[in-house]
Formats: C-alpha cells, sequence, structure tokens
C-alpha cells in the first residue's frame, strides 16, 4: 500500500470546481513530481493533503495517509499529522515565517508540542537540524530574527520546520519559484539529500518541467483541475504520450524563430525605421528628424552606458557613525547598438534593474553617463527628456501591477503618445492604437475593454503594444516572461522575437532566466554584486562561461533536455 | 486564481450588484438618506415652529401632539430635532470639505515629492495630533468667539492631518508600482500622474475616511454645543438640546434620551455606509468580513 | 536600536517645542492685546497696564516667550489672574482628580475590548461575531457625555448607587473611587468599542498571513496559533490607536468632568477658558499636549519591543 493515496479526490471551493476526481499515489521514499501551469489545482491538491483548505471548501473522494482517512480524520487527529508525519514547505520564503519570532523558537515550537521535549532538549533538537540544512550555529544562532536572513536562507528554516521531526511525507509547493536559480539549485539539492537520508516521500510542486525531470522518479501532469498523464519521469518525458505533456514539453524548450542574429554595424540600418515602411503608420516625428550619425560608415551605437555608478544610503551602524553607502551598480559600461537583442543576466540583488532603471531614466546614477543616441539622459527635466523617452519604452514583469486598474486599455496603450510633440486627435490616436494592438496579435476592439478582462499573456501583450506605440528604438524588458506559464511565455517570446525582426527595434532583456536569454538574444551581459563581470556573444557566453559568477549561472540553471538525457542514462 | 487588483468604479452595474447585497452599506445608506431627508423637510415644514416660546406647554411628556414631548420653554423636541439636524449636518460637512481640500493635496504633494518636504509635512502632522482635538477646538471657539463658522473651522483644522495621512500612506503605496513607472516612462510628470493615476486610485480610501470623519465631525459638533461653544441659541442644536435638559434629567428624561438618539443614529448610519463602502471598493478588505 | 529610540525622542521634542510656539502664538499674538482680553473690554486703563507689567507684555515677543518656555521648565508656569495662585499648585491639585480619571477609563476600555476583539476575530462569521461588532458599531456612534447623562439617570438617580456628580477628594478613597466609576465608563465604553473593532480587524489581517499557515503546518491547534502567532503581530496596529484614544480620552475629559462636576484639569481649562485666564490655559494645554506627546513616544517603544525589525533599526 502507497504511503499517501489520493482516489477520485474533487475539490469545490464556494461553488467553484477546483479538483475533478484526480488519483495519485506516493510510495515511501519516493519522489513524486506533479506539474501544471497556474490554475491547474496543484496547490489545492497539496492543502486538502494537510487539510488547510479554506473556509467554503467541499471535497469528495478519498485521501488516506498511512492508512488514516484524511478527508474525514478530526482537527486533532490532522494536527497531531501536521509537522510530525506530513510537513509542508511553501512558496513564498519572505512571508512564511512569523517576524516577531526567533528563528529558534519556531523551529523548536513544533518539536515541543509533538513530542513533548523540554525546551533545552527541543532548542538542542532545533540547532541540529538548522546546521543541517546549511544554517551553522556560528552564522545563525537560534536567536536570530527572521528580517536577519536573506530569501534562500529563509527557505532553509522552513525546510527546517517541516523536516524536523523527520516525517513520513514532504510536501514542497513550488519551493524555489521565488528564488533565482542559483539558490533554486542549492535547495533542490538540500531536499534532495533529506528525502534520500530518511526515506520521507516527496510531493514536489513545480510549473517548472525542467525541474521536476531532475529531481522526480514519477510525475504527474495536471491541468484544469484533472489529471493529463501520470507515469515515471524519464518514460513521460521521453514518449511525450499526451499532447498536453508534449506541449509542455516543447513550451519549456522553445526557441523563437529568428534570422541571423543582426550584429552590430549591419543591424544599424534596419533599426532607423526607414527599413519599416508602413504608409498607414509613419513613424512619429523624431527630434528634428532622425539625429544623423557622426560616424563614417561605421553608425554610432543606439545606447551608450559609461562608467555607471549608483549608491544607495546605507544603514546606520551607530548613532554617530556615518551610514555606509550599498553600491547598487558599480562602474558598468556596455553599448548597444540599433536592432540589437541584448541580455542582462544575473542573480537577484545584482543590480540588474536598478541599472534598467536608470537606462530608462526613472532614477539617477550616482555617477557616470547614459546617452541614448548621443542624447545623455541623466540629470534632466522631464520636458527635455521627451526625445530620449520617445526612442525608449518599457515592458514590465507583472502582468497585473503594469496596468493603471482603472483605465481602459485605449487610455492605456495611448499613454506613450504624451511624448509626442504633437498630440494625436481621438479618431488618429484611436488608429496608432488599434495598429498596436493589431502588431501584437490582438484585437483592436480589445481598446474597449479593461485590462482585469484578459489573461495574463494578454496583458503582456498589452504591455508590449503600449512600450511599441512610439516606435522606439530600445525596448527595455525587465523580466518579462517570468510570470507567465511556459505555454504563454513561448507565445511572448515569439512576439518579441518577430517585433524584433519587423520593427527593427534593440531589446535590453533582464532576466535570470537563461532559457529565455538564450532564445532571443544575440548579445549577454552577466551581471554580479553591481559589476559586469562579462559579456560576448550569447551562445559563446553561455555554452563555455568563463567567470565564476557565470559558471554558477549556468551550472545551476534547471535543463530539461540535459535532465532527460541524465534521466536516460540512469535506466539505461 | 488570481483576482483583479481593484474593482471597477466606472462598471457601474457591477457596483450596484454588491451594494444592494451588502446588508450594512444598504441600512447605512437609508439611515443616511432619512436624516438628509429630515434636515432638507425642516426648511419648509416642521411640526412646531422652534423659535414660537409657548410656555403654557413646557415640560410636557409624550404624547399625540408632541410624540417626543416638550421642553423647559415650551417648544416641541421634535420639530428641534429637525431643525437641529441641519446644523450638524452643516458643520460636519464643511468640516470635511475644509479637511479634504486641504489634506488631500497635502499629502499626495508628500508623496510625490518625498525627502525633506514629506518629512517637513508628516512633522506638522505630529504638531496636530499632539493637540486632543476638542481642546484645540475650545480654545479656537473661545478666543475667537463661539459660533457655528468657528466650531466648523476648528473641526475642519483637525481633519486637515487626517486626509493628509491617508492620501500620502495611499499615494506612496502606489507610486513604486508598475503602472507608475510606466507612466513615468511615458514622460508624465509628477503633477499629471497624481491627477491620472493617484487620485482616483485612493479616490475609494478617501471615500471610506470622509464618511468616518463626517460621523466624528458630527460628534464633535455636539460635543461643542453642549459646552456652549456651538451653535448659539436660537438656532437648535443637538448638543445644545442635551445640556438643556441635563439639569431636569430626573423629572424630564425624554428631554435627553431623544436628541442624544438622533446623534447615535446619524452617527451609526454614516459609519455603517463607511463599513459597506469600504467592503464594497476594496476587494481585500472583503474577506473580513 | 539606540538610532531609533534617538529619533523617536527627537521628534518627540520638536513637536513639544513648536507645539509650544503654535500655543503661544495662538494665545498671546493672534487676538490682540492678551491683558484686554484678560480683563474685558471695560477695563480701566491703569488696571490694563498692571496688568501687562505682570505679564511681561512690554518685553519683545522673542524674550516673553523664552521667560514662559524656560520658566515652565523649571516648574514655574506663573500665576493665574482669577485664582491668585500658582498655576502649578492649581495643576497639582487638579491633576489627582484627571490622572486617576484618565487611568481607569484606559485600563477598562483595554480590559474590554481586547478580549472582545480576538473573540469576536476567532469567531468572524459567527453569530458571537455578529452580535458584539454590533454592539461595538452602536457603542462607536454613542457620544460619551449622552452615555454619560443616561449612566447618571440610571445609577445615580433610579438606583441611587453612587453620587450623580461631585468630587468628595482623596481623604475617603472608597467615596472617591465612587465618584469616579460612572465617568471612566462613560469615557471608557466607547472608545473601548473603537479598540475592540482595531483588535478584530488587526487579528483577521493577521490570520490571513502566510506565517500563520506555516504554524497551521507544524501542527500547531487553532487557539495556540491565535495567541503565540497572531497576537503579537496584531498588537502593533492596537498599540497606534490606543496611543491616539489616549488623546481623545484626554479631550473627553474636558467634556465628563464637566457633565459630573468634576475638579479635574479638563475642568479648570474649560473655566479658565472661559473666564480669559490665559495663563491658566497656556499652563495646562502644554500639560496636555505634553502628555499626549509622551504617550505616543512610549507608543513608539512599545513598537520595538513588539517588533524585532524596528529594534535592529
Amino acid at each position: 500500500m502507497s504511503l499517501l493515496e489520493i482516489e477520485k479526490l474533487s475539490l469545490d471551493i464556494a461553488g467553484m470546481p477546483i479538483l475533478k476526481g484526480m488519483d495519485l499515489a506516493i510510495d515511501a521514499g519516493e519522489v513524486m513530481g506533479l506539474v501544471g501551469e497556474s490554475g491547474s489545482g496543484k496547490s489545492m491538491t497539496a492543502l486538502t493533503v494537510m487539510q488547510l483548505l479554506p473556509n467554503a471548501s467541499r471535497t469528495r473522494g478519498r485521501v488516506t495517509f498511512d492508512g488514516i482517512d484524511i478527508l474525514s480524520a478530526p482537527e486533532a487527529a490532522m494536527c497531531r499529522l501536521r509537522g510530525d508525519d506530513i510537513g509542508m514547505v511553501f512558496q513564498e520564503p519572505m512571508t512564511a515565517l512569523n517576524p516577531v519570532k526567533t528563528i529558534g523558537e519556531q523551529v523548536a515550537e513544533g518539536i515541543r508540542w509533538h513530542t513533548g521535549a523540554n525546551r533545552p532538549d527541543a532548542e538542542a533538537r532545533a540547532r541540529a537540524i538548522l546546521d543541517r540544512v546549511g544554517l551553522p550555529e556560528a552564522r545563525f544562532p537560534l536567536s536570530r530574527y527572521p528580517h536577519e536572513l536573506s530569501g534562500g536562507q529563509r527557505q532553509r528554516v522552513i525546510i527546517a520546520i517541516a523536516c524536523a521531526l523527520k516525517p513520513k511525507l514532504l510536501i514542497a509547493d513550488e519551493p524555489t519559484t521565488a528564488l533565482d536559480v542559483v539558490l533554486q539549485k542549492q535547495i533542490l539539492e538540500l531536499l534532495r539529500d533529506l528525502v534520500d537520508e530518511n526515506r520521507m516521500g516527496l510531493l514536489l510542486i513545480s510549473h517548472d518541467l525542467a525541474v521536476v525531470a531532475d529531481m522526480a522518479d514519477r510525475v504527474t501532469i495536471m491541468r484544469h483541475g484533472e489529471v493529463m498523464e501520470a507515469s515515471e519521469t524519464a518514460k513521460i518525458l521521453t514518449q511525450q504520450k499526451h499532447p498536453y505533456t508534449r506541449q509542455l514539453a516543447e513550451a519549456s524548450v522553445h526557441v523563437p524563430v529568428r534570422n541571423a542574429p543582426s550584429r552590430s554595424g549591419s543591424a544599424g540600418v534596419a533599426g532607423r525605421g526607414g527599413a519599416h515602411e508602413d504608409p498607414s503608420f509613419p513613424p512619429p516625428p523624431g527630434p528634428a528628424g532622425h539625429p544623423p550619425h557622426k560616424g563614417e560608415g561605421k553608425s554610432a551605437p543606439l545606447l551608450v552606458v559609461e562608467g555607471v555608478t549608483r549608491d544607495y544610503a546605507g544603514r546606520r551602524k551607530s548613532l554617530f557613525s556615518k551610514a555606509e553607502p550599498f553600491r547598487a551598480v558599480d562602474n558598468v559600461s556596455f553599448s548597444l547598438d540599433a536592432g540589437q537583442s541584448m541580455a542582462l543576466v544575473g542573480r537577484s540583488g545584482c543590480g540588474k534593474s536598478t541599472l534598467a532603471r536608470m537606462i530608462l531614466a526613472l532614477d539617477r546614477p550616482t555617477s557616470g553617463e547614459i546617452r541614448l543616441l548621443g542624447q545623455t539622459v541623466a540629470d534632466k527635466s522631464e520636458a527635455e527628456l521627451r526625445p530620449s523617452r520617445r526612442e525608449m519604452q518599457v515592458v514590465f514583469q507583472d502582468p497585473y501591477g503594469s496596468f493603471d486598474p482603472r483605465h481602459k486599455v485605449e487610455r492605456l496603450i495611448a499613454e506613450p503618445l504624451h511624448l509626442l510633440e504633437k498630440k494625436p486627435a481621438r479618431t488618429e490616436r484611436r488608429e496608432m492604437v488599434a495598429e498596436a494592438l493589431h502588431e501584437v496579435g490582438l484585437a483592436p476592439s480589445d481598446m474597449d475593454k479593461y485590462p482585469h478582462e484578459f489573461s495574463g499573456g494578454q496583458r503582456q501583450r498589452i504591455s508590449i503594444a503600449r512600450a511599441i506605440i512610439t516606435r522606439p528604438k530600445l525596448i527595455v524588458a525587465d523580466e518579462p516572461v517570468s510570470a507567465l506559464d511556459v505555454s504563454i511565455r513561448a507565445q511572448v517570446l515569439d512576439l518579441f522575437a518577430d517585433l524584433n525582426q519587423r520593427l527593427g527595434v534593440a531589446y535590453l532583456f533582464i532576466t535570470h532566466d537563461l532559457t529565455v536569454a538564450r532564445a532571443i538574444t544575440d548579445q549577454v551581459m552577466v551581471m554580479h554584486e553591481g559589476k559586469i563581470v562579462e559579456e560576448g556573444r550569447t551562445s559563446e557566453v553561455l555554452d563555455n562561461p568563463q567567470t565564476e559568477a557565470a559558471r554558477a549561472l549556468v551550472a545551476a540553471a534547471p535543463d530539461l533536455e540535459r535532465a532527460i538525457a541524465r534521466r536516460l542514462g540512469e535506466t539505461a | 486564481m488570481t483576482m483583479p487588483a481593484s474593482s471597477q468604479p466606472d462598471d457601474f452595474r457591477h457596483f450596484l450588484h454588491q451594494a444592494l447585497r451588502s446588508g450594512s452599506f444598504m441600512t447605512g445608506l437609508i439611515i443616511t438618506l432619512l436624516i438628509a431627508a429630515m434636515a432638507a423637510l425642516s426648511f419648509i415644514w416642521t411640526p412646531y415652529d422652534v423659535t414660537n416660546l409657548v410656555v403654557a406647554n413646557r415640560m410636557q411628556g409624550l404624547s399625540a401632539a408632541h410624540p417626543f414631548g416638550t421642553d423647559h420653554l415650551g417648544r416641541d423636541i421634535l420639530s428641534m430635532i429637525m431643525v437641529g439636524s441641519r446644523n450638524s449636518i452643516a458643520v460636519a460637512i464643511v468640516a470635511v470639505g475644509i479637511g479634504m481640500g486641504i489634506g488631500v493635496p497635502l499629502g499626495c504633494w508628500a508623496a510625490a515629492r518625498g525627502g525633506w518636504l514629506d518629512e517637513v509635512l508628516m512633522r506638522f502632522n505630529d504638531v496636530v495630533f499632539a493637540f486632543p482635538a476638542l481642546l484645540s477646538a475650545i480654545m479656537i471657539t473661545a478666543i475667537f468667539g463661539p459660533g457655528a463658522v468657528n466650531a466648523i473651522i476648528a473641526i475642519g483644522i483637525f481633519n486637515v492631518p487626517v486626509f493628509a495621512r491617508v492620501a500620502r500612506a495611499g499615494a506612496l503605496a502606489l507610486w513604486p508600482r508598475e503602472f507608475i513607472l510606466a507612466a513615468r516612462a511615458a514622460g508624465k510628470g509628477k503633477a499629471l500622474i497624481t491627477i491620472e493615476h493617484i487620485l482616483p486610485n485612493i479616490a475609494s480610501i478617501l471615500l471610506v475616511q470622509g464618511t468616518i470623519q463626517f460621523a466624528l465631525g458630527i460628534l464633535a459638533e455636539a460635543g461643542l454645543s453642549y459646552l456652549g461653544l456651538g451653535a448659539q441659541p436660537p438656532m437648535p442644536s443637538w448638543g445644545r438640546m442635551l445640556f438643556d435638559a441635563q439639569t431636569r434629567m430626573m423629572i424630564a428624561p425624554n428631554q435627553a434620551i431623544f436628541p442624544g438618539l438622533a446623534i447615535v443614529i446619524t452617527v451609526l448610519g454614516l459609519n455603517l455606509l463607511g463599513d459597506g463602502l469600504r467592503d464594497i471598493l476594496d476587494p481585500r478588505l472583503r474577506r473580513e468580513r | 536600536m539606540t538610532a531609533y529610540l534617538f529619533k523617536r525622542l527627537a521628534i518627540a521634542l520638536a513637536t513639544l517645542i513648536v507645539a509650544s510656539v503654535v500655543v503661544f502664538a495662538v494665545l498671546e499674538v493672534l487676538p490682540g492685546d492678551p491683558a484686554r482680553i484678560m480683563l474685558g473690554m471695560n477695563a480701566s486703563p491703569e488696571a490694563l497696564e498692571s496688568l501687562r507689567e505682570q505679564m511681561g507684555m512690554n518685553q519683545p515677543l522673542i524674550t516673553r516667550y523664552l521667560n514662559w518656555i524656560s520658566g515652565m521648565a523649571i516648574g514655574d508656569f506663573g500665576r493665574s489672574y482669577t485664582y491668585s495662585s500658582p498655576v502649578i499648585e492649581l495643576i497639582a491639585e487638579r491633576i489627582t482628580v484627571s490622572l486617576p480619571l484618565a487611568i481607569m477609563s484606559l485600563l477598562l476600555s483595554t480590559i474590554i475590548a481586547i478580549p472582545v476583539g480576538i473573540f469576536a476575530a476567532s469567531r468572524r462569521g459567527k453569530l458571537a461575531d455578529t452580535i458584539s461588532m454590533g454592539a461595538a458599531q452602536v457603542g462607536v456612534a454613542v457620544p460619551n457625555f449622552w452615555f454619560a447623562l443616561l449612566l447618571i439617570y440610571i445609577f445615580a438617580v433610579a438606583l441611587r448607587l453612587v453620587p450623580a456628580g461631585g468630587f468628595p477628594g482623596w481623604g475617603d478613597w472608597w467615596q472617591a473611587l465612587k465618584a469616579l466609576i460612572l465617568p471612566a465608563v462613560a469615557l471608557a465604553l466607547p472608545q473601548a468599542a473603537i479598540l475592540a473593532r482595531v483588535t478584530r480587524s488587526a487579528m483577521l489581517d493577521v490570520l490571513g498571513e502566510d506565517y500563520i499557515r506555516t504554524a497551521h503546518a507544524k501542527g500547531m491547534p487553532r487557539h495556540i496559533v491565535l495567541w503565540r502567532h497572531a497576537l503579537r503581530n496584531a498588537m502593533i496596529p492596537v498599540l497606534t490607536v490606543l496611543g491616539l484614544q489616549f488623546a481623545f480620552l484626554l479631550a473627553g475629559t474636558i467634556i465628563i468632568e464637566n457633565v459630573f462636576y468634576l475638579p479635574g484639569l479638563g475642568r479648570l481649562v474649560f473655566q479658565a477658558i472661559t473666564q480669559r485666564d490665559l495663563i491658566v490655559v497656556e499652563g495646562v494645554v502644554m500639560l496636555l499636549v505634553a502628555s499626549v506627546v509622551a504617550v505616543n513616544l512610549i507608543v513608539d517603544l512599545l513598537y520595538a519591543v513588539v517588533d524585532p525589525r524596528l529594534r535592529a533599526r
């Protein structure tokens, strides 16, 4: 008999069907990967097993854990199971720990409750498990508070809480989604070791097929509350019998079709707007026409960043000492040619978003200079910035936070038209918005809707439509596909590639995801602790990284093909 | 899975649907409308003339002719409550207007500008908050003379920092949002962004705070009138009626009970309205019900 | 921690100084001649002149302000014009009524409100929640002086359990306590209604946090999660409101002391205003403002006790 058996489980929340007759079984010591896109019901499956569902939930079917019928177990019995026989790790480490209690208290609490141990014994056990998850006493005494730890360290504390009593089953719900790739690798390795050591069953929930392929013995693929396919990992991923499995697998390794990457020099011409002549849509007038190139032969770069540094006021150590400033961006220089697609990759907190904001003139460098088309963008008034702002636009990560929820799509997309010297009349404006919507694959009729009427992927298209409406030469995209499901992500990447080809717009693509960088950029820069440590052609840098920071990123990046190859090697 | 971040005020049908299902909103709305109707009616009709003193009718209990009885000067209590509502409502409305009119621009400005200006404005707020509101109102009315106008100013001044704080907190939460950054990338200045994006998005919390301050204004006006610093006789006011009734509490409790109930019902109605509005306008708070 | 402490202390001091300038300006500069205000319109020129002399009015404004503020720093609040005694003595006498009253009502309101708020939050949506929050909703709407009148009518007039007003002094502490009980209840209940609502909503906010789910996933039963994990986090907004309520309470004493004829600071300042005894008004107002500032400073320090993130600063 399996450790956990879910049979024909259906779940309604406030009348909304979430799960529809799903089945799943995990044996002791087995790693089960549960994969699905957002809304597939994978998290709710975990909460059903824990019996931590919202109040308005109704369940049918059978869930048996270790011979106990979970669905009919009284709350007191569930309290005995939770944290003792079943441990759970959540997605968001930043908010999952109580901010006013020390990590020692939080780990020891469950130990005391379940074993009845006295305080010193429980603290000794808490100490041991914290050491085990990589938080040694010297740097992480029990008296530390959560706010003194980083996201990765907090996730280790949560794993310590979940594994303190060596549960028979560990449930990990997207345990690494909020972390960067390097941390993701470390946490996954920790989970795998803990599971091996204690012969725990692991239910690993993830949207990322590559992560699961690497970790799981068996995989269950879910969609809309139903199981699509379930089998051994190697089998499911090599055979890809079910069309949805195939779709997921293809989407996660998707590379948009692109012509040979436009290299600097020759690409400059394509980007000047002349290459893409559309009689119905004249490009907006630039500042006194397009600035002529000074150089003979080789055109000047589109964007030049020279020795840019950004310091933030640090925290004062004591009342009288001066605060040590924190250097977010440290003497960064690079240039980007017209039509070029450049990736800026690095771990979270490496300064890549700060750099992007300075390029967009949303933040000012402490020192250094940024020039777009020869015009400096720092230290200018909004009015003086207008010509530059017309030439660069932005696409953000969060498809929900990118729009004023109170404005209709027409007004949202038309917002950058504010930058034009001559404001278009209403009909002209609607035409321009319709054109932009058409460019990103949406219908002109969508302009009269509100953003909340669209899905995440459609919103990201609207975001792109807003970015291209002034026909800029540069789009800075800050993690534009990280919040999207894999199948949607593939479509949006296609759109980015397509616009690059057709409009000749250059990209600065900020991402922590090397698959994305590889998919649509020609050049890549690796950023580490505020500095650019490596740059070059994307394929060269990613295939053969030279610096340690770049090597760590490449080694940690989950790779579906590599994982499948490894699985096949094991079974063969 | 993901809920829209905010409701659509333009989607009026959606609002109406939610409003009709919210018990506290509808109760509050009905009470508020009834009180407002009573105040409006008092301009054209009251059961008795409140300026006409009929000493022969003084100190009557409840009767069909005088449902709430009469006071020590023979005036009909019901009529006085009706006329008194005008004063309460007028003082509270203007005081909220003063608070919003000055406080909201200050708060938005502080949030947009940041830095030392923000610090100065917030420290100024601290100073105003350090004065117990009623104490300062008493000082102001005592120095500049009692009366409805000075009461309005006194109560209004203390609404300014309240609205400034609410507006600033709301605006500060919006400024780092991506849609504001996108507006900045579209070359819009801070003033324009405040008008186009910030104000519409904090309107609902301001509206809710407005109903709360309105209710507090009515309580404060009653307090000032009770101390003899609000509306002056012969203009009837609820607080003044309570003061007059106090000494005759043991022989004619009705003279104190009904004006007090008028205050309680009005304030209760406004608070219910505010609670209901908050639930409808802010889906994040809805789960608290 | 020290930086946070010093910043709060500096802000409190700055607030006090600005407040003193405001009080000085409002009472001595804005309305024209203070001597005339104090003596009334029909005062003789000689009387006006001698009062001006006594108040130091003939000195420059700055000197007068500095004299006033430095006098207060050493406990010299000046001399009351109407009572012909030092203001500090008046304050010392009246504070024995107001301070116990304020403490009693603050305690009463806290003791009632916080358990009710927690209870309602833990029973959210159930009958007990609906009833207690309905009562709180009404309580918020009740003016405290009207509530005081009802209390007098029921407990003093009809039941004759306690006196209807006046204060016998602390010679007989039992009688003194009996005289303060109704005023304290009248002040406390409307405040308790507000506090209970705040406590409930703060608890509900916290109960929706991720770390509450973590605690449940650890196997902790509901009541332990509520007391050990939720309550301490919910205390932060509750403390804020408690600090604000202290100012309301002080203002409330002005009315309530008038309703019950209690010889406290609120009645003193109210009478001083109507009698135009500006020196008393200045002294008492500054004292009340200082106590509000002090209470808010204490609240700031309590934040740091509750929240380790503030201690780190």
